[in-house]
Order: structure tokens, then sequence, then C-alpha cells
């Protein structure tokens, strides 16, 4: 096929390549903006409860991506950057009664000033350092909010005022639905840009060698600290999807189980690739659900499945499924 | 006075299982630049076998000394199974592969042992006590500092006078050279690794009696000794000794007249003012990376 020779410059520039894949991506766009009427009436808020979850992933997980896959950068403590992202959501709709997208907006500030922070003894940190430093930061999120019962509410729990988008005819789950899953998928889109601008090709040639970037003119110290910021940032605002998701926060939701789980989505999903964290992310997503039987086996398979993927394909299911469809391609080749 | 000396005596005490723990972590270190995610849950491993052949009424020996040969050959097999052949060689990756491993025993363990804490029987107890002029020492800190010493000075003639000592030496210096001189640096590895986990393994018995035994019993241990292993120099084994014994002993001190509340803040602390002010650590040596 002629579309899979790149011959000008401009033929790198397009996101969705060929008829093929503008047919897919119009069909999963159509699918998720038709589900909360199409999908069976018997539990649909159910289904939209955990489509709305895994929009919320999805959007950690493409930012975690934009860290660990592009960056190089291990984070283990991004259940804490989430966490901030739901609590700061919360308290700026119920103590200050901010609008909800005001509220979103500003989650996704608190929790990028955490990451910027964050990011600082980056410059410094490398490797096992940096995280052990994460691994760190997550657990003492997790402790201030249980320990700092005016801002959390304590063991009370604090409750979230819910979203309206002003919308008649439309139920709350359906209206949280098309917010959660309209950002994830904007995120998204976001992300793919992202990591083919200049800045994502500046993370990329920091995590294959940072000298060797440094030497070419990349500035260390803006583009880590922009990656953690960025990446803290896209966590905050799933903290804000989780938040309305659960209407109740606890900090039970944030420990460091949820940090392992984000890591499991892209190492699963396809390190450095946008498409891998969104499939990753998916994926972990629905299985606990369907596997509600399993739940003490679950860190065994997380486990398992990250050793094994490492070691056979750390190009992740994505990696595996380019692989496939190019033996395809070239076939009797 | 007295209670600064107690605190001090209470310091060496936990110092000598961070040393322990930091010994395992920077042995790994220095030899593969990797670090060890699941080096505290091969510890907990270990115990909990120790624990389990306790309750088949095995004398205390034997069964501390199958569990630490049970945790040695899980390294080295660790390293000969998984982290050998796979086929992302980056640091990244390999240190990826340590967290799947940490993950899938920490599962292993509340599945077969359960999330309850245990108690973990131990031949001393710390009821008969010594005293030294009002500085109380129980019999099982003093066990504890005793068998951490020994293992430590075993492990120092092991790498300074032994063949198998150099031919370490050697490969975490060059694995390269080291192979192409005849040393057979994959065996090698393997040894450290099984090396590491059997100390981290001799951590977690120690540590057991103290603190009840839980699938999570060693997550602090671990990473205490990492800030240890830091603070003494991440590629040296004497540093990784002095590092452990020194955050010991100023947690402990820190505990007793400042706050106990954030004396886990404590080494994340010393972490970072360590990585502004000497990079290094105390006792390793610049090292100075290429592209």
């Amino acid at each position: 096929m002629a579309t899979d020779l790149l011959e000008r410059y401009e033929d790198d520039l397009f996101l969705v390549k060929g008829g093929a894949g503008w047919s897919v991506l119009a069909v999963l766009l159509l699918a998720l903006a038709t589900f909360p009427f199409t999908l069976p009436r018997v539990g649909l808020s159910y289904l939209l409860f955990i489509i709305i979850l895994m929009a919320a992933n999805v959007t950690v997980a493409v930012g975690l991506n934009l860290l660990v896959g592009y960056t190089g950068l291990i984070s283990l403590g991004h259940a804490g950057f989430v966490a901030i992202g739901a609590y700061a959501s919360g308290l700026l709709m119920s103590r200050l009664g901010l609008p909800w997208p005001v509220a979103w907006v500003g989650a996704a500030a608190i929790s990028a000033a955490f990451g910027f922070l964050v990011g600082l003894p980056a410059l410094r940190l490398t490797g096992p350092y940096l995280t052990v430093a994460t691994l760190g930061f997550g657990i003492a999120v997790y402790q201030v909010l249980t320990n700092w019962t005016e801002l959390s509410g304590g063991r009370m729990g604090l409750p979230v005022a819910q979203l309206s988008l002003g919308v008649g005819g439309l139920s709350r789950d359906q209206q949280l639905y098309y917010v959660a899953v309209g950002t994830a998928v904007l995120l998204s889109w976001i992300g793919y840009n992202l990591a083919r601008s200049h800045i994502g090709r500046a993370f990329v040639a920091i995590r294959d060698s940072d000298i060797a970037a440094e030497v070419t003119g990349v500035n260390l110290t803006w583009y880590k600290t922009l990656s953690f910021a960025i990446s803290a940032a896209y966590a905050g605002i799933a903290g804000a999807m989780i938040a309305q998701a659960l209407r109740h926060l606890e900090p039970q939701a944030f420990t460091f189980l949820e940090s392992i789980t984000y890591f499991a989505m892209i190492v699963i999903g396809g390190l450095g690739t946008i498409s891998g964290a969104i499939i990753g992310a998916a994926l972990l997503t629905m299985l606990p659900h369907y596997l509600s039987g399993f739940r003490q086996w679950l860190p065994i398979i997380y486990g398992g499945v990250i050793m094994l993927m490492m070691a056979i394909e750390p190009t992740g299911l994505y990696g595996r499924w380019l692989r496939i469809k190019r033996y395809f391609k070239v076939w009797p080749l | 006075m007295t209670r600064l000396l107690q605190y001090v005596v209470g310091g060496l005490t936990t110092g000598s299982l961070y040393a322990l723990v930091a010994l395992g972590i920077a042995l790994l270190y220095r030899s593969s630049r990797v670090l060890n995610f699941a080096h505290g849950d091969l510890a907990t491993f270990a115990t909990f076998i120790a624990l389990t052949l306790l309750a088949r009424a095995l004398p205390f020996g034997v069964a501390v000394g199958a569990s630490l040969a049970t945790a040695a050959a899980m390294g080295a097999g660790f390293y000969f199974f998984v982290l050998r052949p796979a086929k992302e060689g980056t640091l990244l990756g390999r240190i990826v592969i340590t967290l799947g491993l940490a993950l899938l025993l920490s599962g292993v363990m509340q599945l077969v042992w359960g999330n309850e804490t245990q108690r973990f029987p131990f031949p001393l107890s710390d009821v008969p006590v010594l005293q030294f002029s009002g500085v109380v020492v129980s019999q099982i800190s003093l066990g504890t500092i005793v068998a951490s010493v020994t293992l430590m000075a075993l492990l120092y003639v092991l790498v300074q006078r032994t063949r198998v000592g150099l031919a370490m030496r050697a490969v975490a210096q060059n694995a390269a050279a080291a192979q192409a001189l005849g040393i057979p640096a994959r065996r090698i590895y393997a040894l450290t690794w099984g090396l590491a986990s059997a100390l981290g393994g001799a951590a977690g018995v120690l540590l057991a009696p103290a603190v009840y035994l839980d699938p999570f019993m060693m997550l602090d241990p671990f990473l205490k000794g990492f800030a240890g292993a830091v603070l003494g120099g991440m590629d040296s084994l004497p540093g990784a000794v002095l590092g452990g014994f020194l955050l010991g002993v100023a947690e402990t001190i820190f505990a007793g007249f400042v706050s106990f509340k954030f004396k886990t803040t404590l080494a994340f602390g010393i972490i970072i003012l360590v990585l502004l002010v000497r990079p290094e650590g105390l006792l390793g040596r610049e090292y100075h990376r290429r592209v």
C-alpha cells in the first residue's frame, strides 16, 4: 500500500492515517457518544460508572506515560497526585463554592504545582533514587490526608458536590459520563500532539540519554520539571473525575496499590506510546470488575504480567499489535 | 546522658538491621546498577518460610538455615531465569522487572499466609536484660547486633579474602573485562543475587521477633536500608554498613528527643540532603557517567 511509505515530511504529520484509521476512530467516538442510550437499561448506571472510572484511569495513564515512557522518570507515587486533584476539586467546590469547570482547572493547577515541586529533586535524583523519592511522596500524601482531618474530613470522608451541565433530559450519571469521557478524549488528543511536538521529542531525548540531550541544547531543568508538572496535571484532572464518580472521598481510595496499578497499566499497554496507555488503562479498569471473585489474586497477576511483559514484550500490548499488523501488511515476506 | 546512651543502644539494634538490608542493596547496586525493589519482599518471604518450618517443630537453626537458602535460591533463580534473559536491556526495564517481582511476592504472601500479623517464635526474648550503669540492653537486641555483625564479618572475608570475592569485585568493576579474563560473570551475578537475598532474609528473621510478621513487614526497613545505603555510598559495602548504623542511631535519637511521628520523614530528608551535598555518599567514590 502506498500509504505505508512516508514519501514527504507531511506524511509524518498526520495523526490518523488512511481511511481505515479514520473509520476506526469515527466508530470509537460514535460508540462512546451513544453509550448512555444504546447500552442495556439494566445496570446502566454501573456500566456508566465503570466507563467513567476508565476515562479517569486513561487520563492518569496518558499523563504517567508522558513521564515514565517518554521522559524515562519513574514515578511510583502517582496516586498522590490523583488524591491531590480529587481533594482539591472537592474542596474548591464545597468550601469556595466554585463552579465545576473552575474547580477542575484549579485541581489540575494545584496538582501540577506539586508535580513541579516533586520534579525539582528529579534534577539531581536519577534512576532508583527518584523512584524511591516518588514512592515516599505517594505515601506521604496518604499519611497527610489520613491525619489532617480538617482537610480530608477524617474518618467521615469528604462529600463531593455533584456537577451539572444544565442540560435537561440527562441523568446525573449521563452528564458526568459525557464530561469525563469528553475530557479524557480531549486530554488523550493533547497527549498525542504533545508526544510528537518538540516537547515530546525533548522528553524522548532525555529518556535515551540526558547528557547527550543537554549537549544538543535540551534544557534539562525546564523539560524534566515540565514533564512532572504535565503528568501531575493529568493526574489532578483524573482525580477530579474520580471525586465526582465516588461522590465521597476517603484517603483509602489513593493507596500505594493504586500507584502500582497505574504503573502496571502503562507497562502492560506499552511504555512510550499514548495508545498503549489507553489500552492498558481500559484493560486494567475492566478486569477487576469482571474478576471480582479473584480479588486477592490481582497483585499476583499484575506482578507476574509486569515481569512477563518486560521480559518478552517491552513495548507492551500496543507494540505487539503493531508487530502483528506489520506482519500481515508485508505478508509474503 | 543515660537516656542518650539508651537511645544509642536502641539505635544500634535497629541500625544493624538497616545495615544488613543496605548491604544487600549495595551489593547488587554496585555490581549491576539495579536497585532491587523486591529485596524487602524476598526477605519477608524467607521469614515466612522460617515461620512455617518452625511451626512444623523443626529446630530454630535448621528452619532459619533453610529459609535463608530458599531466599538465596530465589534471588539467584530470579537473576538467571527472569532478569538475564529479559529482552528489555535498559536500566529502567530491569528496575520495572524487580518491581513486578515485588508485587508478585507480596501477592503470594497475602494469599498463602494472610494479612493478619503473626508472632514469630525466637529463642531469645527481650525480658532478661543486662545493665551497664543504668543502660539496659535486652538479650534480643544484643543477639541481633552480634548476629548481624557476624554476618557482615563473614561477607567481608568472602569479598576481600577469597577468589570468589575477587571475581565479584572484578565483575562489579567491569563485567566485560572480567568476562574476557575468563571469569564466569553470569554465575558471579547469580551468586551476588543469592547472597544479597540471603542477607535480606537474615534481616527479616532478626526483625520479625521485634515487630509482628505480616506481608508488608519489610517495606519500612527496605526504605530505611536504601536511605542508609545512599548515606554511606551506594557502591561501597563498608559505606552501606556505616550508613545503616548511622541512620538507625540518628533515627532513634530523633524519635526520642524531637518527634516520634516524623522519624520516617527523617530518612527521606537525609537522602535528599546527602544527594545535595555529597551525591556519592560518605564512603563512595565519585562516579562519572559517560554518554
